[in-house]
Formats: structure tokens, sequence, C-alpha cells
């Protein structure tokens, strides 16, 4: 406890927050500048984020993205938290590694084949392109994020709790419901937000897997940043930016007391 | 009674598996496959660009045709220019040396990270984790804002009388190892914070009882201890960066040609979809053995918690 933060290790760790922030904070306050050059202070300003109320496809691509993410959040999370069960709970099964590899492999393959392989077998199973093929992707994507997120809270659960419901008379089906759930509730919804956030963010196999009429946000802002520096996509990323920080600052505090409430409740 | 109840939890179970399991073979092992055969294609100006299809309606003739129509030339094709090679080498290259250099940033970061008051290392963790899900391109965008011409970083440099001239930063490796280090950054520290925080301080303070100094007990006793991090951040970032598309799209040059730029160019651009799946394969074939070493590491660490 008490330790003292030694001088090396302030410095350190301020150096490297500021380089995490610095670009962004930099962005941010350049969305509320009034010239219309990007480079040049005009004073302050919400003439950008005006402009953005008119502009409809923006506002489209914004819809599509959320649409996008909410489903495939929802689908990854259930699939996620299955396959979390599966490695931690079924045991030494035969075909356990064959998928913990394929579980653990998209999170670090290169999104450019992801999305290559994703795109030629829909082409393959006619499937066509849409909401449909980027949700499916995304799912693909996201889902293992979402186990890795549950199975590590799977692994320091205290298995005595689920034994003495069952020794109790509890049918397995309804201890998972009413003592694994709630335990592992914040890990969940933890899965689903880190979902949610990859899905909105994901360019590379969104732009794969997209076709007429389900342009995402990325897609758009790629193509208009290939473009060049404008002042109107620095007043989307700060919105983009700032209900992030929002939904993982509340999702941090809420894990918090959930994990304190247990603290409590298990003395 | 009882042996019900016990086939009833193993039906359970066995459904608890099928659906993630059946969702992976479809939708991440089956693809694969694909690509590997649109890899053996070659390309024609039709829809899809490619021949032979497998007409599964004619079928014992139908499949035998599909089989004699396969061959190994798109490699050959990739083996011949040289634009592949050099993007291959390009990407290794860089990859290499900004895995290097997030080590050699990260490890002060997360050594500092872990030795803060407690209080302060909550909070810490979220600001470090808070990038991470914030939008990679919106960070990469970010920096064209600084780099540019004209940006900020250029007008600091002139304010403080270091270059007269402006210099140009975008399009370059610079500016290419910049965002990749920025981006990658928290993927590196988060491992290595969680080595640091397990570590046993009494071996540390055994070490400096016996008289070793503080950066020799550094490289002696804390450095080895936290090697399953360093690694897990190193394959953590390496093996994405390889594939990376956004960031030296967006911040590189032509000299600066990534694999996965080149990847991307050959599908979008030239609509050569058996050249795109073959450079897909050879990525792939020379990441087999990272990922393998990385999904050790990864399940090591998280059976040992």
């Amino acid at each position: 406890m008490g330790r003292r933060f030694s001088s090396f290790n302030l410095v350190s760790v301020t150096l490297g927050i500021a380089f995490l922030y610095l670009p962004i904070v930099i962005l941010v306050i350049y969305s509320f500048n009034a010239s219309r050059l990007v480079t040049v202070w005009g004073g302050w300003s919400l003439r950008w984020y005006a402009a953005l109320l008119d502009d409809g496809a923006l506002q489209e691509a914004a819809a599509n993205s959320l649409l996008i993410a909410l489903a495939s959040a929802t689908a990854a999370t259930v699939l996620g938290t299955l396959a979390a069960l599966t490695l931690t709970r079924l045991g030494r099964f035969r075909g356990r590694l064959p998928f913990a590899a394929m579980l653990y492999a998209p999170l670090v393959m290169p999104e450019v084949i992801t999305g290559l392989s994703l795109l030629l077998f829909f082409v393959a199973i006619n499937l066509d392109r849409g909401f449909l093929t980027i949700t499916i992707a995304h799912t693909t994507l996201t889902l293992c994020f979402v186990a890795v997120v549950v199975q590590s809270r799977l692994a320091s659960f205290d298995r005595a709790l689920e034994e003495a419901a069952m020794d109790l008379g509890c049918p397995p089906l309804r201890t998972f419901l009413t003592v694994t759930v709630p335990i592992i509730a914040p890990a969940i919804a933890a899965g689903f937000l880190l979902a949610f956030s990859l899905s909105l963010d994901d360019l590379v196999i969104a732009s794969f897997t997209t076709g007429p009429g389900a342009t995402t946000l990325p897609i758009r802002i790629y193509s208009d940043v290939r473009l060049g520096v404008k002042p109107e996509i620095n007043a989307v990323c700060t919105i983009f930016v700032a209900v992030i920080a929002l939904v993982v600052i509340a999702a941090s505090i809420l894990t918090r007391r959930a994990e304190r409430r247990q603290q409590v409740s298990a003395y | 009674m009882k042996s019900r109840s016990a086939r009833n939890r193993l039906s359970g179970r066995w459904l608890i598996a099928a659906l993630p399991y059946l969702w992976l073979i479809a939708f991440f092992f089956l693809p694969f496959l694909i690509v590997l055969k649109i890899s053996l294609s070659q390309t024609v100006i039709a829809q899809p660009p490619y021949t032979p299809t497998l007409d599964l309606a004619a079928g014992w003739a139908g499949l035998k045709a599909f089989l004699e129509g396969l061959s190994f030339s798109t490699y050959g094709l990739l083996a011949q220019d040289d634009i592949y090679l050099l993007s291959y080498l390009k990407s290794l290259q860089i990859a290499a040396l900004s895995t290097l250099v997030l080590i050699a940033i990260g490890l002060p970061i997360a050594y500092g990270m872990a030795r803060a008051p407690s209080r302060a290392q909550p909070i810490l963790l979220v600001a470090v984790i808070l990038p991470f899900w914030t939008s990679f391109l919106i960070r990469v965008y970010a920096w064209i804002n600084i780099l540019q011409r004209d940006g900020l970083l250029n007008d600091a440099l002139r304010a403080l009388g270091l270059i007269e001239e402006p210099v140009a930063w975008l399009a370059s490796d610079t500016a290419v190892y910049i965002g990749i280090i920025y981006s990658y950054l928290p993927f590196m520290v988060l491992p290595l914070y969680a080595n640091f925080q397990k570590l046993d301080e009494s071996l540390l303070e055994a070490a400096a009882d016996l008289g070793c100094p503080r950066w020799k007990t550094f490289f002696l006793v804390t450095l080895p201890l936290v090697m399953p991090g360093i690694a897990a951040g190193a394959l953590l970032c390496f093996i994405p960066i390889i594939g990376e598309f956004v960031i030296p799209d967006l911040l590189g040059s032509s000299r600066t040609l990534m694999i996965g730029q080149t990847l991307w160019t050959e599908f979008f651009a030239n609509r050569d979809w058996p050249v795109a799946s073959a450079i897909a394969v050879v990525l792939l074939a020379l990441l087999v053995v990272p990922i393998a070493f990385y999904e050790n590491v990864h399940s090591r660490q998280i059976e040992g918690r």
C-alpha cells in the first residue's frame, strides 16, 4: 500500500498518458475552430456541429453503424458467453483444441484476411451483401473478445456457490440462471460494450462485406479523410469519442460498484 | 432418475458448445477454405471474377472439371513480380521495428503504473484502456492534423527554432511508425502491466538487501519474471501490424507499401480475386507460427490465473 511514486515512474507514466491523449485532445479542440482552414485558429464556434445536422448521408451512415453494432454485439455476447462456458465448464472434451484455436485466432488475425475470407464466402453462398453480411462478420470478429472477458471472470469464480445450489436440489439450468449469471453479469456487460465499440469502429472488415445502402460511419469517414482533413470530420470524431468515453467510464463505475457489492455480501 | 438428470446435463452441455462451435466453423473456418480454393483459380472478367467455379448440379463430372481447372499459377505470379516480395518484406520490417520500440516505450509506462499508489491504479488503467476503445480510425486521423505540412508539429518546431522550413512528415516511413506505435501502445502496456502487478515484491527486496543495484535488479530479476507479458504484448502487436492497412494507407506513401495495402489494391482496384487470395494465403502461412505461439501464451495466461 502507501507506496511512493518515484520520480522516474511519475515521469514515464505522465509522458505515456500525454502521448496517448494529446492527439485526441487536439482533435477535440480543433472541432470547435471557427475557421474553415483546419490549421488556422479562428476562435471558438459550433458551426461544424451545426453543419452535421444538414448532412443527411452522414446521419444515415451513423444510424447504420449503430444498428449493426447493436445487432452484432447482441449476437456476439450470446455466442461469446457460450464459448467461454464451453472452455471453462466442459473440461477437456475432444475438439477443444481446434475450438480454442478458432476462438482466439481473430484476436490477432489481420483484418484484411478476415474481411477477404468472409466476403469470398458470402459470394460463394450467394448471400446479398449489406446489413446482414456486415452483422455476421462483426459477430464473428467480436465474439472472441466477449469470450475472453467472460472467461477470465469464470476462471476466478468460486465454484462452491454453484455446487451448494445443486446440493440443495436446484436444477442445473436454474442454478446457472440464478447463481452463475448474476455473478458473471458485469463481465457479460463489459463484453457487450467491447463488442459494440469494436463493431462501431471497424473499417476494414466492413469495407469488404458491405453492399449497396449499407455504408457505415467509418467507411464514410475514411472516404472523406482520404480527400484531406475537413473540420466537419473533426466534429463527427469528437462526438464519437465523447460517446465512447461516457460509455466506458459508466461501465467501469458499474463494474466496480458490482464488485464491491459482491465483496460485501461475501462476508 | 439420477441417470436421466445426468443425461440431461450432458445434452445441455453439448447445446452450449454446439452454437459457438458451428458459428466458428461456418464463418471462420469455411471462409478460409474458400480463400484457399480461389487462390488456386484464375482471373476472368465475369461474375464472379474467377474460374473454375464448382458446379454441384453437374455432379461428379462437375467436380472433376473443377479440380482440373485448379492450378498454382497465381502463386507463380506472386513470385515473379517484385512488388509482392517487397511489400511482404516492408511489412515484416515495419512490424519488427515498431514492436521493438513498443516494448522499449511500454516497459517504463507499465512499470510506472504498477508502482503507482494503489488508489491511482484503477484510474491509470482506465486511462490506458480508454484510447483502446476509441476509434482506431479517429486516432490515426488525429495524427494527420498534427503531421501535415502546415500542421501543429511543424508550427511547434518552427516556434522552437529547430527547423526553418516545414518538414514533410506525412507520406513517410516516420509517419507510419508514429501511427503504428501510437495505435498499438495500449496492446503492449496492458499485458505488461498485468505481469508487473503480479510480481512478487519480496524478490526485489531480497535483491536490494543483498546489495544489488536497482538497474541490475531490473535486468536480472524483474525482466525475466515479466517475460510472458513481453511475449504476449509483442505478439499482440507484431501479428496484426504485419497485415495493417489503415495506418500505412492514411499516413504512408507508395514507398511504404505494406502487404495489407497490396491485398486491398488487388481486390478493390484491380478486382483480381485470385491474386488477393494468394496474398492472404501466403501471409497466413507466414503468421501461422506466431499465431500458434500467441495462442499458447494466451491460454497459459488465462488458465494460470
